[in-house]
C-alpha cells in the first residue's frame, strides 16, 4: 500500500507538470496579450509591462520559473514582504528559517490582487458550494438507490429511477433559472441570487455563520448542482446493490438467521460500495465545473467568474493557477477513491 | 453479444441459411425489444418530432431569429403573463408572437426552433467524432497489446486528468481568437471560414471531439480485449487473414452493441456541453440561435422576464429526456443483462 501511494504521488507530479506544460503553450499560442487594448498602448508602456512580469523572456525560462515558483518549495532566511511578486501560499517559520511554498504570482487584470489573494477569498466560497452539493447528491442518492434496490418494482423503485432520469436529464443550466424564478421570485422561499458565507472561514473553507444566513443562499445552488450527481449515485447503487443481494453470501447469510438488517447494512451494502466510490472520482470532476455554471447563474462571488474572464483577458497567472489547481483537485480525488478501494475490498492489492 | 459469430456460423450453416440473414436478426430481435419499451418509443419519437421541427423550421417560424425589432422588446403574449404571474403588472402584451420577443426583439419561438439545429447537430456530431477515433485508437490498443498498448494507456491516462471542461474551454478560446489573426490562404484560415459558415459549430466539435475520445477508447480497447482471445479470431488468423480484416470483419462487429450504447448514453452529455459553452460564450457565433446563449442571454433579465430563460432551458431539457430515454431503451434491448445499470 505504502508503495502504491508513494508510486501514485510521483505520477501525480507527471500529470500536474504535463496539464501545466500544455496549459501553459496553449495559453501562449492564443493571440493577443495580456496588454492588448483596444486602444494600443504605448509601445514603451508595453516593454515596461512586459519587463516587469517577466514576458520578454524566452518562453521556455518563463515555464521554469514558473515551475520553480510553484512546485519548489523555498528554504529562506528572510522574511516574507507586502511584495505582489512574493506572495506565497504557505508561510512557516521554523526558527529563524522560513519555508514558502506555492507562489502563483499577481494578477495582470487586478493589479492590486495576486493568484494566491484569489484563492483565499473566492476558493472557499466554490468549496462551500461544492461540498454542499457533494452531499446532496449523496444524501439524496444513496438512500434513494437502496430504497428502490430493496423494493425493487414497487414506487419507491419508479420514484428513485424516475428521479434519476429527471437528474442526468436536466443541467445546472436548466434547473438554474426554474429555481431562481420558481422558489427566487414567485415564492420568494430565498434570495435568488448572492452568497451568505461570512469570513473568517474555519479549516479555510466553513464559514463562520452555518444557520439560516448562510443556508437560504446555499440550498438552491447546491441542490441545483447536486442533483445531477445524485441521480448518477441512485442508479449505481441501485443496480450494484440488486446484483450483490443475489450473491451466494447473502444466501448463506440468511441460511444462518441473521436480521435482515444487519444482511443489507454489513454484507450487501458495504461490497455494493465499490462501484459508487469509483464513480465518486468522476463526479467530483463534474461537480467542480459544474460550479462554475452555478455560480453564474446564481450570482455566487466564487472562482467562476474568474477563470472564464481570465482566459479572455489573457491573465496568464489566473489561467496558469485555477487550472494547475482543479487538476490537483482532480488527481488527489482519484487518488483517494484508489486508496478508499483498498479498504472497501481486501482482495484488491496494489502492489 | 460476444458469442454472436460463432453460433451464427454453426446455426447458419446448418439450416443452410446465408450468414448475413442471421446476423441482421439479432439486431431485428433487439429492436423488437426496443420497440416494446414505452419510454424509449416516447424519446424516440419526441427525437424524431425536434428533428422534424428543426429540418422545417423555416416553414414552421413565422418571424426571423434573427430580425431585431426594438419597439416589440420584451413583449410577451397574453397566455404567458398567466403561466408567469409576477409578470402581470409590467409586461407589454403583443400577441404576435407565440413565446414573446426577446431583449432586441428576436421572435422566442423562431430562435427555439433554429436552436434545436445546433443541439441536433452536436448530438449527431459528437458521438460520430468520438467513435470514430476513439475506435481507432482503442481497437490499436488492444489488438497489439503489450508496449503499444501500455504507452497509448498512459497518454488516455493522462489526458484524463486533464478537466475535460476546462480543455474545451481553453481550446475554444485559442481557436475563437485565432481565427482573427490569421493570413489567407493557409489551411487555417480555410477552417476559421468553415467555422464562420457553421455560425462557429465547427470548433464546438472539434473541442468535444478532442477530450469525448478518451472514454470511447478505454472501453473500445477492453472489449478488443477479450474478443480477440476468442475461437473465431485465432480461427481467422490460421486462415491467413490480414490484421486489418480480423479487426473490421471480426472483431468489430462484435462489439459495436456497447459502444452503440455508451454513445447514445453520452449524446445528452454534449448537447449540455455545446449548451454550457455558448452561456458562457465560447459557443455559436451570435446570432445563431442556440439554447445555452439564450439561456446567458436571458439569464441577467430572469426576474422580470422569465421566459426568455426558462422557455429554452425546457426546450434543452425535453431534448436531453429524450435522449435519455432512448439511449436506456436502447442499452435494454441490445443487451438485457445491463438492464438498470450504469
Amino acid at each position: 500500500m505504502g508503495r502504491f501511494i508513494v508510486r501514485r504521488l510521483l505520477y501525480m507530479i507527471v500529470v500536474i507538470l504535463v496539464v501545466s506544460f500544455i496549459t501553459f503553450g496553449l495559453m501562449h499560442a492564443i493571440p493577443g496579450g495580456p496588454f492588448s487594448r483596444e486602444k494600443a498602448l504605448p509601445a514603451e508602456t508595453i516593454r515596461i509591462l512586459n519587463e516587469r512580469y517577466h514576458l520578454d523572456e524566452l518562453l521556455w525560462k518563463q515555464y521554469v520559473s514558473y515551475v520553480y515558483a510553484v512546485l519548489i518549495p523555498h528554504v529562506t532566511t528572510t522574511p516574507p514582504t507586502t511584495s505582489l511578486q512574493d506572495d506565497f501560499m504557505v508561510n512557516a517559520q521554523i526558527g529563524s528559517v522560513w519555508f514558502r511554498w506555492m507562489n502563483f504570482g499577481p494578477s495582470f487584470k487586478s493589479r492590486s490582487r495576486t493568484v494566491n489573494d484569489i484563492f483565499r477569498d473566492n476558493l472557499p466560497i466554490s468549496a462551500q458550494l461544492g461540498t454542499m452539493a457533494l452531499i446532496i447528491a449523496i444524501v439524496i442518492g444513496l438512500p434513494l438507490g437502496i430504497l428502490a434496490a430493496l423494493k425493487q418494482n414497487t414506487v419507491w423503485d419508479y420514484l428513485g429511477m424516475g428521479l434519476a432520469i429527471f437528474g442526468v436529464s436536466v443541467p445546472v443550466i436548466v434547473l438554474g433559472p426554474i429555481f431562481v424564478w420558481v422558489f427566487g421570485v414567485a415564492l420568494k422561499w430565498f434570495p435568488p441570487v448572492g452568497w451568505g458565507a461570512q469570513p473568517p472561514y474555519i479549516l479555510g473553507f466553513l464559514p463562520s455563520n452555518i444557520g439560516w444566513d448562510f443556508f437560504k443562499y446555499a440550498i438552491m445552488p447546491s441542490i441545483a448542482l447536486g442533483l445531477g450527481s445524485s441521480a448518477v449515485i441512485a442508479r449505481l447503487t441501485r443496480a450494484t446493490l440488486l446484483q450483490t443481494v443475489r450473491e451466494d453470501y447473502i444466501r448463506t447469510a440468511r441460511a444462518k438467521g441473521l436480521p435482515e438488517r444487519a444482511i443489507i447494512v454489513r454484507h450487501a451494502l458495504k461490497n455494493s460500495m465499490i462501484p459508487v466510490v469509483t464513480i465518486l472520482g468522476p463526479l467530483f470532476a463534474a461537480l467542480v465545473t459544474g460550479t462554475f455554471v452555478t455560480e453564474l447563474m446564481f450570482g455566487i462571488p466564487g472562482m467562476g467568474k474568474y477563470f472564464v474572464t481570465s482566459i479572455t483577458n489573457r491573465d496568464y497567472p489566473v489561467i496558469m493557477g485555477t487550472i494547475l489547481l482543479y487538476a490537483v483537485f482532480l488527481v488527489v480525488a482519484n487518488l483517494l477513491v484508489d486508496i478508499t478501494y483498498a479498504f472497501l475490498d481486501p482482495r484488491i492489492r496494489y502492489d | 453479444m460476444a458469442q454472436v459469430k460463432p453460433e451464427s456460423k454453426t446455426f447458419g450453416g446448418s439450416g443452410g441459411m446465408p450468414l448475413t440473414q442471421k446476423r441482421g436478426s439479432l439486431f431485428r430481435d433487439a429492436f423488437g425489444r426496443l420497440i416494446k419499451n414505452r419510454a424509449a418509443v416516447l424519446g424516440g419519437s419526441l427525437i424524431i418530432l425536434i428533428i422534424l421541427m428543426a429540418v422545417f423550421a423555416p416553414l414552421i417560424a413565422i418571424k426571423s431569429y434573427e430580425v431585431q425589432v426594438l419597439v416589440d422588446q420584451n413583449v410577451v403574449p397574453e397566455w404567458i403573463t398567466k403561466v408567469f404571474p409576477t409578470m402581470k403588472p409590467y409586461a407589454r402584451i403583443s400577441n404576435d408572437y407565440p413565446l414573446g420577443a426577446d431583449y432586441v426583439g428576436r421572435d422566442l419561438f423562431s430562435r427555439i426552433l433554429y436552436g434545436a439545429r445546433v443541439s441536433l447537430a452536436v448530438a449527431f456530431i459528437g458521438p460520430l467524432i468520438s467513435l470514430i477515433i476513439g475506435v481507432i485508437y482503442g481497437s490499436i490498443s488492444g489488438y497489439f497489446g503489450g508496449r503499444v498498448d501500455n504507452i497509448m494507456m498512459r497518454i488516455v491516462d493522462i489526458l484524463y486528468a486533464f478537466p475535460s471542461l476546462l480543455f474545451i474551454i481553453l481550446m475554444l478560446a485559442f481557436f475563437r481568437s485565432t481565427i482573427t489573426h490569421i493570413q489567407p490562404g493557409t489551411p487555417a484560415y480555410a477552417l476559421s471560414k468553415l467555422d464562420e459558415a457553421m455560425g462557429g459549430l465547427f470548433f464546438i466539435f472539434v473541442g468535444i471531439g478532442l477530450t469525448a475520445w478518451e472514454t470511447m477508447a478505454r472501453l473500445t480497447r477492453g472489449q478488443v480485449l477479450s474478443i480477440r482471445e476468442k475461437e473465431f479470431v485465432e480461427a481467422a488468423h490460421t486462415i491467413g487473414a490480414s490484421n486489418l480484416r480480423i479487426m473490421f470483419r471480426h472483431i468489430l462487429p462484435n462489439i459495436l452493441g456497447p459502444l452503440i450504447v455508451t454513445e447514445t448514453l453520452a449524446i445528452p452529455g454534449y448537447i449540455s456541453t455545446e449548451a454550457f459553452l455558448s452561456f458562457i460564450g465560447l459557443g455559436v457565433n451570435p446570432p445563431t440561435p442556440s439554447w445555452g446563449a439564450m439561456i446567458s442571454d436571458g439569464a441577467t433579465a430572469i426576474r422580470s422576464y422569465p421566459n426568455q430563460t426558462i422557455l429554452p432551458a425546457l426546450a434543452l431539457a425535453i431534448t436531453m429526456f429524450a435522449f435519455n430515454f432512448l439511449g436506456d431503451g436502447l442499452r435494454d434491448a441490445l443487451d438485457p443483462r445491463l438492464r438498470g445499470t450504469q
